[in-house]
């Protein structure tokens, strides 16, 4: 790991004392990133200023001093998937490629709040994937092997051992779906998203990076012919920018993108929505995930429960909330936690989501030379934002395709060599 | 409510039909390369906009109908040009 640069100029330095001067002095704080002036060239464009667009920026600034680089999004930082998710961060998948990338996200979670001196709030609370037939049981003990070879704290558990963790959820025998054991995975969590997105806004353009919120890209410029085909740059709706290296982190968005540069993706958008109830008393610690049931649900550090479930039956790129969505997610809580029956729900709302068929990545070149791409992060996309911000920076740094992301290359399509990373979960976290 | 205009059933609700997606004819396995397959397999146009598409009626003819969707406003009108989808 290369020496990190010091930031140029942080607006401000966070900290207890800092907090108590201004308290005092009664002033406000100062906005965590600056706005500059679009510049008509680039070094690097990055297109999405979501967790994956923000963390490539932020690496390629804070790792390789890369720092003539712009974010541009057409709505505001955290407007897509990054602001809408469940933010759930574990690393118990399948296969060993998935198992060891998410470890490495983790990892890096775990440190995020002192790289960024910003509090992302991540809470280390446990996380349960529950069995309710044998061959999900099978299932778990393959990823819970799987994921000790790898060095990921995962063990399969019993309902005597579930009921200690939660206490509320009816492991009786006598249910439709009865509670057979359950995949363990201490380490995992969940995180604030905000915070997230907002740190990585905030040290990126700390580095000089330029953020740019409410700048459509409408086009990309590709230059060349039989021989070979590379990216000049993007137009905006604010202007036409040059550039070098272009990177479309742009998720459910993200086949509309690749489209402009002349590059297909074998993505399809459906949306995912999640629902949040009224405040109560913690009650609940570990995030509880049933994939026989569609639902999974954590509770927040302010106490809304917060429940997540499997994208719409439909594709497209509608953020509407529908009421069969609530129908069946209220229908299938209750089936595992009787007792919230008088919670209300206060509100529920959808993101887009980026499905490959392979429920993995598409991460790294394209047929178009300097034109990369960081997508088809599905519905599991926000716990690989420093691991992916992380490689891509390298990427893009070395002009080498990093080990790690080697997997994920768009090519696996064409040589038939998909992933099957069935660890990413029928419900969508 | 979304309602999908069912040739045999008249308007029914979304929720009784099945998603079969954009939808292109079948290469022929005699004489389709690699390339052809792949598209077929996983290549979709993914428009932000109208779309042709099929769905299964599920829950009522069970029978394969073909509709123009447009995948911003979930407008449905039936297809325009006959042969496209299945
Ligand atoms: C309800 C829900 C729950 C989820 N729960 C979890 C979870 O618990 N754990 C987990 O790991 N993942 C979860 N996910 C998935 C996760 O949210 C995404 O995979 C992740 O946030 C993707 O981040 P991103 O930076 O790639 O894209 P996004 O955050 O979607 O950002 C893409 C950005 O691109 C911008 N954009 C699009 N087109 C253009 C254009 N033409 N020009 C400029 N800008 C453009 C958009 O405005 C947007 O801000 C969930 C998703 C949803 C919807
Ligand atoms: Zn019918």
């Amino acid at each position: 790991m290369p020496t990190r640069p010091r930031p140029r100029r942080y607006p401000a330095r966070y900290s207890a004392f800092s907090l108590l001067r201004h308290g005092l002095a009664g002033d406000h704080l100062v906005p965590a990133w600056r706005d500059r002036e679009l510049k008509n060239s680039y070094d690097v464009v990055i297109i999405g200023g979501g967790v994956h667009g923000l963390a490539t920026a932020y690496y390629l600034a804070a790792n390789h001093g890369i720092t003539d680089v712009a974010v541009l999004d057409k709505g505001y930082v955290g407007s897509g998937g990054s602001g809408r998710n469940t933010a759930i961060l574990r690393s118990n998948y399948l296969t060993p490629e998935g198992v060891r990338f998410y470890d490495r996200s983790v990892r890096l979670y775990e440190r995020l709040a002192a790289d960024l001196n910003y509090n992302v709030m991540f809470s280390q609370r446990g996380h349960l994937t529950l069995a309710h037939n044998d061959s999900s049981l099978r299932t778990m003990r393959w990823r819970a092997e799987v994921n000790k070879l790898e060095g990921v704290d995962s063990e399969v558990v019993g309902p005597a051992e579930i009921k200690k963790l939660v206490p509320y959820l009816d492991v009786s025998a006598a249910v439709r779906y009865p509670i057979l054991g359950a995949l363990y995975h201490p380490p995992g969590g969940i995180i604030r998203h905000d915070a997230v997105v907002w740190g990585y806004a905030r040290g990126a353009s700390g580095y000089g990076v330029h953020i740019h919120q409410n700048t459509e890209v409408t086009g990309i410029d590709v230059a060349g012919g039989p021989n070979g085909r590379r990216v000049r740059g993007v137009r905006t709706d604010r202007g036409d920018i040059a550039a070098s290296t272009v990177i479309n982190c742009t998720a459910g968005w993200s086949t509309l993108v690749a489209e402009m540069a002349g590059v297909r993706l074998p993505i399809q958008t459906f949306p995912l929505q999640a629902a949040v109830t009224e405040p109560v008393r913690p009650f609940l610690d570990a995030v509880v995930v049933s994939g026989s049931l569609h639902v999974y649900v954590s509770q927040t550090d302010r106490g809304e429960l917060v429940f997540g479930a499997s994208v719409d039956p439909f594709a497209g790129y509608s953020m509407r909330g529908s009421l069969e969505f609530v129908e069946g997610l209220a229908g299938h809580v209750l089936e595992l936690m009787p007792s919230l029956a008088k919670v209300r729900l206060l509100r529920q709302w959808a993101g887009l989501c980026d499905m490959t068929p392979d429920f993995s990545p598409i991460m790294g070149r394209t047929p178009v030379d300097g034109f990369l791409v960081d997508v088809g992060w599905g519905t599991y996309g926000f716990k690989a934002g420093p691991v992916s911000g992380e490689a891509m920076a390298d990427c893009v740094a070395t002009g080498r395709t990093p080990d790690i992301i080697a997997p994920f290359g768009v090519e696996r399509f064409a040589e038939g060599r998909l992933l099957g990373e069935k660890g990413a979960a029928a419900v969508g976290h | 409510m979304i309602l999908l205009p069912c040739p045999w059933c008249g308007p029914r609700n979304v929720a009784e039909f099945g998603y079969v997606g954009e939808a292109g004819p079948r290469p022929d396995p005699a004489s389709a390369g690699p390339e052809e397959w792949r598209g077929y397999l996983y290549g979709r146009a993914n428009p932000c906009g109208w779309v042709a598409e099929s769905w299964y009626h599920r829950m009522g003819c069970r029978r394969y109908i073909s509709v123009e969707r447009h995948t911003l406003s979930n407008e449905v009108r039936p297809l325009a040009t006959e042969g496209a989808g299945r």
